[in-house]
Parts: structure tokens; C-alpha cells; sequence
């Protein structure tokens, strides 16, 4: 019966998503429609292969630790390190985002308003500023060691490490991670949470066996909102990575610059393709424990 | 299905109607199209003149006719180019820098300059004619040029230190430094440093430039654009290279226990942004008016110093009140006696590389950037 009302609704929102529709068509589809188009032809648009096979065999040599000069594939290097400081970014999001949407969604109604509207403060200033605030926080003498200097320890790098940039990716993409995981917490079936209880569960078993797959959609879409943005940014990485850390996002805006559209179009076709896998995989690999999934 | 066709075909049409756009819309009214780098004209700010607003009013008590004059901003001369060559906007001025120049020249991007209409061309330096990028002087009138430098902070670097390329590759100040985070000016430094041409063809010469820079990289604190500024300003790093112009600024705004300086190495880089008119222009005489305009002397000492880059025009830097403002200092780092200008230019500066090099050099920088 459930479902039958949801798909009723459905066909009778259609026509109101005609000018979102229209939208999504000229500047989403067309656009990676072209993406695919330039990343398999050449410079004089003949059908060519050859920017695919480029992003998998470009090698270059890179010194090692020890001084020695080793062989390294270029681009898939590049995408390594990419995707290691993003899934470190979206980990540390799910780990500060998750209790922070489950509290949120049961405080009161009042208080909920006011933790929302903090959250998303910062997302009305522009994201360029943001981050180059953190530059002045985080430098050598910045606000961050100024105050630890208060305290008589001694001052600490934190501009242009790992660190910094992990930073700048979990608190710009973060209230991606705790919208999501807030808005399916607050429509969660409080009646199952009883029952469980009910039923002699006890609350850790609760939060692990009811709560947590319960929420799954909400983390799925929050991992996607997260792990999207931070594999590809390239601002955040060449500000408060001191324009050390070259990511797939440097890498595509470099091609771009040097007019080679070609090549940049086919680094972001296959960085698409990688994450439609990724996520499909995620979904596929978590579809038993979601509420209404596919699998039985 | 009939509502799916009407949406495609809906879409259709606005997507032509946006690629149509452009070089077809004219109306009544005289307009200027103007397209120029951000922040790169006097605005009205801080008192300066408001030179669009000058330009409009001059226009009209001159020939008695009401104009508006659309400035638009650019961040890059390739995404000027971009939009240029992609055919579906219409510009009537545009300041590009020297290397973009030649490149649309060559493509037939520009068109050749009526100066009966620009007679204040006459007052642009000797020096700034036959230079490579336009070396029978059709399409273009120089707007500013520059020249490269290093600052350093003079309570860091010991002075017996400065004075060339080398002050970039000093172990002594490392973790100080700064490079540029752009290819084409990361390999300059390089390339000045062991003396190979800018310019060269020869990948064997860019990969030992490149090896300089992989061997630099250790002592780099970062790689920087426009964070050079508040990097130099507040002592974060003590040796970095860019323009004259910019070292104002920044010594304007360092903090006191900082104390900026600026030398000239041996060779460096030179630039020169020109106005120019590309063939998309509607307006091309009122285009030639503008162009005479700005460089008439209200509004050429006006753009001097509100950019505070080296003016071609002798209206400018022989005016008294402009080397009053600028003070004596200025004076001689701004417009410095580096020899034969036009020789020096024309050897040193960038010019376009071949669609192969621009490759190889892009592989070159990622090397050197993912060591």
C-alpha cells in the first residue's frame, strides 16, 4: 500500500521537475556528454584512444626517500595520493559528522534549529575565503602557534603537511557529511528503536544492529558528498599545501592551462568512471543492511 | 513521449539561442566593449579617477554622443583566449601580455590598427617598437610592461648573498624560499639561472632545467601565485621573484619586523601587456577612440598609478607629478637602465611555445611537482 501511494506522488511530481529537468540536461548532461566526447578524440576531433591509455602509462622518475631514482607511474601516483588524503578527509567527516547528526537529531526541537544553523553559517561565505583564512591560522606564525606560544610550547608546523590540508577538506566538506545523516536520523521510525529495546536489546546493540543500518542511506549520500569534492579539489591542496601536494585536481587544471583539453577532458572522464565504480561498489556492498534495499 | 519532445526541443533552442548570442545583438546606443585583467585600470577607488565614467563623459562633451562602455575582467590570458576564440562573444578592446599577443595575431585573432584615429601613439618610448610579438607595430599599443625581479627580506638574507638566481637555490635560506607555482615561470627562474634560452626548442635543455628544480624543491617553503604577498608581508618566506610592481605592495604592507628589498638578476623576464582590437570587435573606430583615450595623460598617469607597473608612455613617466608620487626609489626600481630595452626584450621574454613543448613542459613540471 506504501508503495503504491510513493508512486502515485511520483508521476504527478513529474511536470514540476520539468524546469529542473531542462537544467540538469543543458549543464549536467551535456556538459559530461562532452567531457566523454573531447577525452576520445584528438586535437583535430578524430576518434582516438590514446589520452586514456596516456593517464595509465605516462611514467616519470621520482626520487625516493633514500636518494636513489625509481620509475613511477605518473598519474595513477597522483590519483594514489589523491584518493589516500580523501578517504582519510571522509573517514575523519564520518567519525566527527555521525555522533554529531545523531545528537543533533534528538536534541529538541528548538536546539536542533540552532545546531543546523551553526552548521551551516559557515557555508554562506565563500569557500575560497575560508580556506585562505585558514592559511593565517595555520602558517609558521600564524594565529594557531601564536596561541600555543602563549602557553610555552613551542610553535609547530602545520602549513603545507598532510595535516593541513585534511584540515581544510574536513571542515569545508563536513556539514556535507552531517546533513545527509541528520535529515534520514530525524525521519528514522522511533517505534523499531523501542521494540529493539523492548525486545531486550541493549543500547550499544541498539545503535549497531538498528540505528546505524538504519541510517545507512543518509552515510552513503554523506560519503559521496564528501569523498566527491575532496578527490578532486585542487584549491585547498595548493593553499595549505603550500603547492606541494599535486592532486588529480592540479593535474587536470594543468592540462586545462596549457590548453591541452584533450587530455584534461580524459583525466576527468576516467576520475568519473572511478568514483561511479567506487560508489556503486559502496552501495552494492552495503544494500543488504539498508532498509527497502534491493537484496532480500 | 510528447512532453520529452517538447523538453528536447525546448532545450535546443536555448542552447542555440546561448551559442548565437554574442556577436550578433546590437542596439541604438554606441556600445564599447572592454576586456581587460582585474584590477588592471584606475577604478575611482581611493580617490583615483573613475577612467570608464572619464571615458564615457569625454566621449559624449567630445562628439556630442551618449556611449556605454561594458568592462568586463579577465584572471588569465588563456581563459581571455578561451572565450575569444570560442567565437561566441564579442570584445572591442582587449590588453592581453606580449606572448598571447603573437599567438592571436597568428591565428588572425586581431585586427590591424587605423592610428590616424590613435594619434597619442606617438608618445609611446622608442623602445616599444618592432618587438617580437608585433614587429611591424599593426595590432598593438603598449598599456604597461614590467620586469622581474627578486624580493627578499634584508633581516634574513645576508647581503653578500644577493644579487643573481642563485639567492633562489641558497641552502642557506632553506625552507624561505618561494617559487612560482606556474609552470612557464618556475622553469624561467631555471632557465635565467644556467643561462639557457627561454625560449629553446631543445627538450634536453628543459629537462636539465627541470632537474634545477627538482634539486631546488628541498629548500622550497612553497609554491606560490598570489599568496606570494601575504607570504613576503608577514615573514613567513624571505626570498621570492615577481614583478616591480608588486614589490610596492607589498613593502607597502609589511610588518615591522619585516624589511622587503628588490634587486634585478641577470638575464630576466620581461612582459608587456599591449591594447589590441581582436576581429570579433562591433565597434572598431569608438575601439580606436578608447585606446587614443587611455593614452592621453588624464588617464595614462591615472592607470600608472593605480597598477604601479612601468609605463611605455612618455606622458607618464616624464610627467614631474608622477615621479613625485612615485618617489625617486620607485622611480629607478619601476624604470630601471638594464641596457638596450628592445634587445634585451626580445631575447629574454617568453614567447609562445609550440603546442608539442607546451606538452612536454606540463610533463616536466607534474615530475617536478609529484617528486
Amino acid at each position: 500500500m506504501k508503495k503504491h501511494s510513493v508512486k502515485s506522488r511520483n508521476s504527478s511530481c513529474r511536470s514540476a521537475l520539468a524546469p529542473y529537468s531542462i537544467w540538469a540536461f543543458l549543464f549536467i548532461l551535456v556538459p559530461m556528454l562532452f567531457i566523454a566526447y573531447y577525452a576520445f578524440t584528438d586535437n583535430d576531433f578524430r576518434f582516438t584512444t590514446e589520452n586514456i591509455t596516456r593517464f595509465f602509462t605516462t611514467v616519470s622518475s621520482v626520487r625516493a626517500d633514500d636518494g636513489t631514482l625509481k620509475e613511477v607511474h605518473t598519474y595513477l601516483l597522483i590519483f594514489r595520493r589523491s584518493l589516500k588524503l580523501a578517504v582519510i578527509s571522509t573517514l575523519i567527516c564520518l567519525l566527527i559528522g555521525y555522533p554529531l547528526a545523531y545528537r543533533i537529531a534528538h536534541a529538541k526541537k528548538r536546539t536542533q534549529q540552532t545546531m543546523m544553523t551553526l552548521i551551516m553559517i559557515p557555508m554562506w561565505m565563500n569557500f575560497l575565503i575560508r580556506t585562505y583564512a585558514w592559511m593565517t591560522i595555520l602558517q609558521d606564525a600564524g594565529v594557531f602557534n601564536t596561541l600555543i606560544s602563549r602557553f610555552g610550547l613551542p610553535p609547530v608546523r602545520i602549513i603545507g603537511t598532510e595535516t593541513a590540508v585534511i584540515i581544510g577538506m574536513v571542515y569545508d566538506y563536513l556539514p556535507y557529511m552531517v546533513l545527509p545523516i541528520y535529515s534520514v536520523m530525524t525521519k528514522m521510525d522511533n517505534s523499531l528503536i523501542e521494540a529493539a529495546h523492548d525486545l531486550g536489546c541493549g543500547s550499544l546493540s541498539v545503535l549497531r544492529r538498528v540505528i546505524f543500518p538504519l541510517s545507512l542511506p543518509g552515510v552513503i549520500s554523506g560519503i559521496t558528498m564528501v569523498l566527491i569534492p575532496s578527490i578532486s579539489t585542487f584549491y585547498i591542496s595548493q593553499k595549505l599545501g603550500n603547492g606541494k601536494f599535486f592532486l588529480i585536481g592540479d593535474a587536470i587544471e594543468g592540462q586545462y592551462v596549457a590548453n591541452n583539453l584533450h587530455f584534461a577532458a580524459a583525466m576527468a572522464f576516467i576520475l568519473m568512471v572511478i568514483l561511479l565504480v567506487l560508489m556503486a561498489l559502496v552501495k552494492h556492498s552495503t544494500s543488504r543492511y539498508v532498509y527497502g534495499g534491493d537484496a532480500k | 513521449m510528447k512532453k520529452k519532445i517538447t523538453a528536447l526541443v525546448l532545450a535546443l533552442t536555448l542552447s542555440l539561442s546561448f551559442l548565437l548570442t554574442g556577436c550578433g545583438s546590437s542596439s541604438d546606443k554606441l556600445v564599447l566593449n572592454v576586456y581587460n585583467w582585474g584590477e588592471y585600470i584606475s577604478d575611482g577607488s581611493e580617490d583615483s579617477l573613475d577612467t570608464i565614467k572619464a571615458f564615457e563623459e569625454w566621449y559624449e562633451e567630445n562628439y556630442g554622443t551618449d556611449i556605454t562602455v561594458n568592462y568586463s575582467t579577465y584572471a588569465s590570458n588563456e581563459d581571455m583566449y578561451n572565450k575569444i576564440s570560442g567565437g561566441a562573444v564579442s570584445y572591442d578592446v582587449i590588453i592581453p601580455s606580449d606572448y598571447m599577443i603573437a599567438r592571436m595575431a597568428d591565428e588572425g585573432l586581431l585586427q590591424p590598427l587605423n592610428f590616424d584615429n590613435i594619434p597619442n601613439a606617438e608618445y609611446i618610448d622608442d623602445s616599444f617598437h618592432g618587438l617580437y610579438y608585433d614587429p611591424e607595430d599593426k595590432y598593438t599599443v603598449p598599456y604597461t610592461y614590467g620586469v622581474v625581479g627578486i624580493i627578499y627580506d634584508a633581516n634574513v638574507v645576508d647581503a653578500q648573498d644577493v644579487g643573481s638566481w642563485d639567492l633562489m637555490w641558497n641552502e642557506k635560506y632553506a625552507d624561505n624560499i618561494l617559487q612560482y607555482n606556474n609552470s612557464r615561470d618556475a622553469f624561467g627562474t631555471a632557465m635565467y639561472k644556467l643561462g639557457i634560452d627561454v625560449n629553446t626548442e631543445d627538450k634536453a635543455e628543459w629537462q636539465r632545467a627541470a632537474d634545477e628544480l627538482i634539486a631546488q624543491r628541498p629548500l622550497v617553503k612553497s609554491y606560490v601565485m598570489d599568496e606570494i604577498y601575504n607570504m613576503m608581508e608577514s615573514g613567513e618566506a624571505a626570498i621570492g621573484s615577481y614583478y616591480a610592481g608588486d614589490y610596492f605592495t607589498m613593502q607597502e604592507a609589511q610588518a615591522d619586523h619585516v624589511d622587503l628589498r628588490f634587486y634585478y638578476p641577470e638575464p630576466t623576464n620581461f612582459f608587456i601587456d599591449a591594447m589590441c582590437i581582436p576581429t570579433c570587435a562591433q565597434n572598431k573606430e569608438l575601439a580606436e577612440i578608447f585606446i587614443n583615450y587611455m593614452l592621453s595623460e588624464e588617464a595614462a598617469i591615472a592607470n600608472a598609478e593605480y597598477i604601479n607597473y612601468a609605463s611605455p608612455n612618455r606622458i607618464v613617466y616624464e610627467n614631474e607629478d608622477y615621479i613625485e608620487d612615485m618617489g625617486e626609489d620607485a622611480m629607478e626600481i619601476l624604470y630601471p637602465d638594464l641596457g638596450n630595452f628592445s634587445e634585451l626584450y626580445n631575447k629574454y621574454a617568453y614567447r609562445s611555445l609550440s603546442v608539442e613543448m607546451l606538452d612536454y613542459l606540463n610533463t616536466l613540471w607534474e615530475t617536478v611537482k609529484i617528486n
